[in-house]
């Protein structure tokens, strides 16, 4: 796939972080589009398929992440799906789906933590965009 | 392995028997959990007997019909809200009577399975609740240990301190980077974001300086005679550059003096919190009102608004610590959160109270009287 072509969605609540985001993938070359909610990601999938999608975890809801994760495998099974997250740094809970028996549970292709380094940031969307 | 409780209140004995055949050997495993759930489920054909189950041996989880021989499902429910039972509800209900079940959700149902449902529609639904059930088990295993991080003062404070920050230094990171590219006119949308953080922050430092005097500076109170009018007006002024700023009118109703006894620092606090707000959360070309009345026992102070309104879940926690209404009208107001809880506080002082009442999308009313 050709980098220009791909389209990446990026779901987050704090539009800071949001736009962040979204400008530092554009600098690798991929076109974005961007909702700030669950409920307007869903609203949007309805009428764009995206090549990879990042998903908040705790949005509207502390689960919004896996919610709109599994409704976004149901409708497109073969969408790379990645859900960053602040949440371990705050919670103390992690996250683990390299192990194959806990991928079929939560369907995310791949748990990032918000603070990420960039170069780790586009080693992950690069491999998982090869993958599909 | 944990094992959670389920009441199914039904009266068709198909639907019980098949709950309890389908969930009999389901499991819950989810990576992130230290341990797998199981369940046990429990049956009554009545909500007169559902209510009795939960009286003695109270469920996690409750799958509840609404077309019951007896009280009705939303009976159940209104119980178990008004005895604040730890319990999770969810309709079960026939399509037609889906309305219903929506607003049962709104009445505190966590969600509702619409009849008939297959066996996987009741696992991936009891799944999802079984990881609320997990993440509430979380907290307050973690509130009990003094661990708690997220809903403690402190935490929430940190967090809210934190998140201008961590925006401020993407942006910084940014610049640093030149991910804009060179031109130095690209960056000013996120250098004017980067200065409204932290202008977010400053006006959060000075509300928890407010809050602190208000909570442990009771020793320091001032209590003289002093005129609300004169406040209010003072407040008006303070506050008419913004008003104008948001195309706003600002009118004041009140006889000069209106005299009582209180701590003239504290009063300013209220008004300077109340009217900002009421322009804050204005529309364009609106309108505040104060009014201040002195009755023979009471004192009381008006402030409305034209502005977005408040629902009345909304009004339900606008008055706890760091509490912000998330919705598209919000969206670009900021706010620490503290505005209100500190003039509840400094309200209870007085032995006052304080009200609201509002019309979403037309205005609200906050009143607050203070006994003489």
């Amino acid at each position: 796939m050709r980098a220009g072509n791909v389209t990446i969605l990026i779901v987050d609540d704090d539009q800071d972080y949001l736009y962040q985001l979204q400008i530092k993938i554009q600098n690798f070359g991929y076109q974005t589009i961007t909702a700030e909610s669950q409920k307007e990601a869903e609203e949007l999938i309805e009428k764009v398929k995206p090549d990879l999608a990042i998903l908040d975890l705790m949005m509207e809801n502390e689960d919004s992440g896996f919610i709109l994760c599994y409704k976004m495998k149901k409708k497109y099974p073969d969408l790379p799906i990645i859900i960053a997250s602040g949440v371990t740094a705050e919670t103390g809970i992690s996250f683990d789906i390299n192990d194959e028996n806990n991928r079929k549970w939560i369907k995310a292709d791949c748990f990032l933590d918000k603070g990420i380094r960039t170069e780790k940031l586009k080693e992950a969307i690069d491999r998982l965009l090869e993958k599909s | 392995m944990s094992t959670l409780k389920i009441l199914v209140v039904d009266d068709e004995p198909g639907i019980r028997s098949g709950v309890t055949r389908i969930l009999k050997n389901f499991r819950v495993d989810y990576p992130f959990m230290d341990e797998a759930f199981d369940f046990e489920v429990l049956e009554a054909a009545t909500g007169e007997a559902g209510i009795e189950i939960i009286e003695n041996n109270i469920p996690d989880i409750l799958l509840l019909d609404n077309k019951l021989p007896g009280i009705q499902g939303v009976e159940v429910l209104e119980y178990i809200k008004k005895k604040k039972k730890n319990i999770i509800v969810v309709m079960i209900t026939s399509y037609a009577s889906l309305e219903l079940a929506v607003k049962a959700t709104s009445d505190g149902a966590y969600d509702f399975i619409p009849k008939p449902f297959t066996p996987q529609e009741l696992k991936s639904s009891i799944e999802n609740i079984t990881k609320r059930v997990f993440l509430k088990k979380m907290t307050n295993k973690l509130q009990d240990t003094g661990k708690q991080i997220r809903f403690t003062f402190l935490s929430m404070l940190s967090h809210e301190l934190k998140a201008p920050l961590n925006a401020i230094e993407g942006y910084l990171k940014m610049v640093r980077e030149r991910q804009l590219g060179s031109r130095i006119e690209d960056y000013d949308t996120i250098i004017d974001r980067s200065l409204d953080r932290i202008k977010g922050m400053r006006n959060l430092i000075l509300d928890l300086l407010d809050l602190t005097r208000v909570e442990s500076g009771k020793a320091k109170r001032n209590i003289t005679d002093v005129d609300l009018v004169q406040l209010a007006r003072t407040a008006m002024d303070t506050m008419r550059p913004y008003a104008i700023q948001r195309d706003v009118t600002l009118t004041l109703h009140g006889v000069s003096p209106l005299i009582v006894q209180a701590d003239s620092e504290e009063i300013e606090i209220i008004f300077n919190n109340l009217i900002s707000n009421a322009i804050k959360y204005n529309k364009e070309g609106g309108h505040v009102t104060c009014d201040l009345q002195r009755t023979d026992d009471c004192i009381r102070i008006k402030v409305e608004d034209s502005g977005i309104g408040l629902s009345p879940a909304e009004i339900e926690k606008i008055f706890d610590d760091f509490v912000r209404i998330k919705n598209e009208k919000t969206k670009n107001i900021s706010g620490s959160g503290l505005g209100l809880p500190i003039i509840k506080k400094l309200v209870d002082n007085y032995s006052g109270r304080i009200e609201v009442t509002s019309i979403p999308d037309a205005g609200s009313t906050f009143t607050v009287t203070l006994p003489i």
